[in-house]
């Protein structure tokens, strides 16, 4: 096995273009436990550790944020949980503290797990992944795109994820997860909202019960054409559960040693429901504040 | 290949380094350190936690090319006499009384916080971490800070106490 270690991004993409078979690693929490495992071994690891600019956060002009692709999910707690509330719930729940000290949203995509904890928020307030080569330079696949199936995503195999590109949130957000513990859960099921206000608009995304993270995008449109977006009413019983139904039919779950699919079906709605009834609590004190 | 890396302080270079090995069995196997544990090789149990860089991380899912150049400190780099000379002598651990453990090791003695002990290096490391980031951690982020180091004896109500004891200890020494 080789062991490269590229300390620009230049070198990183370089390095790649010249050993597509090699395999990034940069938190490790995936790869790692393949390799004890031997479940893997691959001929090359491509430590990406030493790239700075995959360590950044910044502002685009449009305000849009670039998170790079090697920040851990302690600092999207630590330092993005006030713009980024539904994916720095979700960073919460992953693992434990040592893994999310090294765990990536990254590496989670890198892994395109049904059940990672990032899609769903990431579906939820269309983030676009922003992939590069050095052949073809940047590539940006909208999340929604990104997912091909288990364990499969976008990425060509000259392709680094260089950042995640997400706005900050202009209404409530919310993350929902099932599993038996509050730590080191591999998510039964999970769901993400985000409420885009200003757009009078609802995101929606679902994970671990499908073949790849999806949105329910019949639930969007119906809760988005249903809210009271100008009054902020209280929200509807009858709304909610619709919205909890139709999710629930936009998942495709099996049933497997985690969770039955009828199950999964049946948490889904009830997380649909609640996170949408929160989400919408939160709107409403908002206009209760600025009156 | 040849991994340089500085642990518990001092400068070491190691050879003969698979590419695909962890930082764990760096420790255990090529340098002698086994303080920090093997349970899962899986992130699953965090008895193989050490500090990189001064954040704990899991040992067995850092590749041992990764930390090139950087900072270790396990388990034995935290009692004052268990730290290795420039000529990489850990004999002084045997000589350490007491006095000089950590106190968060002092804690977890004193508390009964150890049965088998193989959690404990990896919670001990933890908890310090814990302390020096949040000198007064609630119940719940006790609970919290250790959600990732599984013991199998004790049903953690010593360690708990071990932690609020260390942090106490902390609290009125400063
Ligand atoms: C004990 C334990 C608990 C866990 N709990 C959870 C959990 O609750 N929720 C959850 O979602 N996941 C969980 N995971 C899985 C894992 O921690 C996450 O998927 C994490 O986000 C992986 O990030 P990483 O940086 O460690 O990835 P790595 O292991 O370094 O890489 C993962 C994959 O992504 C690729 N990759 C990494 N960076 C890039 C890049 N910049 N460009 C292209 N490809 C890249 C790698 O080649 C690899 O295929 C857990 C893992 C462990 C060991
Ligand atoms: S051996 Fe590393 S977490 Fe269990
Ligand atoms: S004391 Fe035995 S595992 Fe914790």
């Amino acid at each position: 096995m080789e062991f490269l270690r590229p300390v620009t991004w230049a070198d990183a993409l370089a390095a790649k273009a010249g050993q597509p078979d090699a395999l990034p690693i940069q938190g490790g929490t995936d790869v790692m436990v393949e390799i004890n495992f031997d479940v893997h071994r691959p001929p090359a690891l491509l430590d990406l550790n030493p790239v700075r600019e995959l360590a950044e956060v910044e502002t685009l002009p449009d305000g849009t944020l670039r998170v790079g692709a090697g920040v851990p999910y302690v600092r999207l707690i630590n330092e993005l949980g006030d713009r980024l509330p539904g994916l720095a719930q979700a960073s919460r729940t992953v693992g434990s503290p040592q893994i999310r000290n090294r765990g990536t949203v990254g590496g989670n995509l890198g892994a395109a797990s049904p059940a990672g904890d990032s899609h769903p928020p990431l579906l939820a307030s269309d983030a676009v992944i922003e992939a590069e080569s050095s052949a073809r330079g940047t590539r940006l696949i909208p999340a929604v795109d990104f997912y091909k199936g288990v364990k499969r995503n976008a990425l060509e195999p000259d392709e680094l994820i260089r950042a995640i590109r997400i706005a900050p949130a202009s209404g409530p957000q919310y993350f929902s997860k099932i599993g038996t513990r509050n730590a080191m859960v591999i998510a039964v099921c999970s769901f993400a909202i985000a409420l885009h206000p200003d757009e009078r608009r609802v995101g929606t995304g679902v994970g671990s019960a499908a073949p790849t993270p999806r949105r329910a995008t019949a639930a969007e449109e119906f809760l988005s054409a249903e809210l009271d977006w100008d009054a902020r009413g209280p929200l509807s019983v009858s709304v909610a559960q619709r919205f909890g139904e139709l999710v629930k039919e936009a998942a495709a779950p099996i049933d497997d040693v985690r969770g039955t699919a009828d199950y999964r079906k049946h948490a889904l709605s009830v997380m649909a429901r609640r996170t949408l009834t929160w989400a919408w609590n939160d709107h409403r004190a908002t206009r209760e504040e600025a009156s | 290949m040849r991994v340089n890396v500085t642990v518990n302080g001092s400068q070491e270079a190691v050879d003969d380094v698979w590419e695909g090995e962890s930082l764990l069995y760096v420790l255990r196997e090529r340098m002698g350190l086994p303080g920090s544990k093997n349970a899962c090789e899986q992130g699953e149990c965090g008895s193989c936690t050490v500090y990189l860089d001064g954040t704990p991380v899991c040992s067995c899912l850092v590749a041992a090319g990764q930390v090139e150049g950087r900072e270790v400190r396990t388990v034995e780099g935290l009692a004052t006499a268990g730290r290795r000379d420039a000529a990489g002598d850990t004999a002084g651990r045997a000589a350490a009384g007491h006095d000089e453990l950590d106190p968060v090791q002092q804690a977890f003695l004193e508390a009964g916080a150890v049965q088998c002990g193989f959690c404990t290096p990896g919670l001990i490391v933890q908890s310090h971490d814990l302390i020096e980031r949040n000198p007064e951690p609630s119940d719940a982020e006790i609970r919290e800070a250790l959600a990732g180091n599984l013991c199998r004896c004790t049903g953690y109500e010593k360690i708990l106490d071990a932690v609020r004891l260390a942090a106490k200890r902390k609290a009125s020494a400063e």
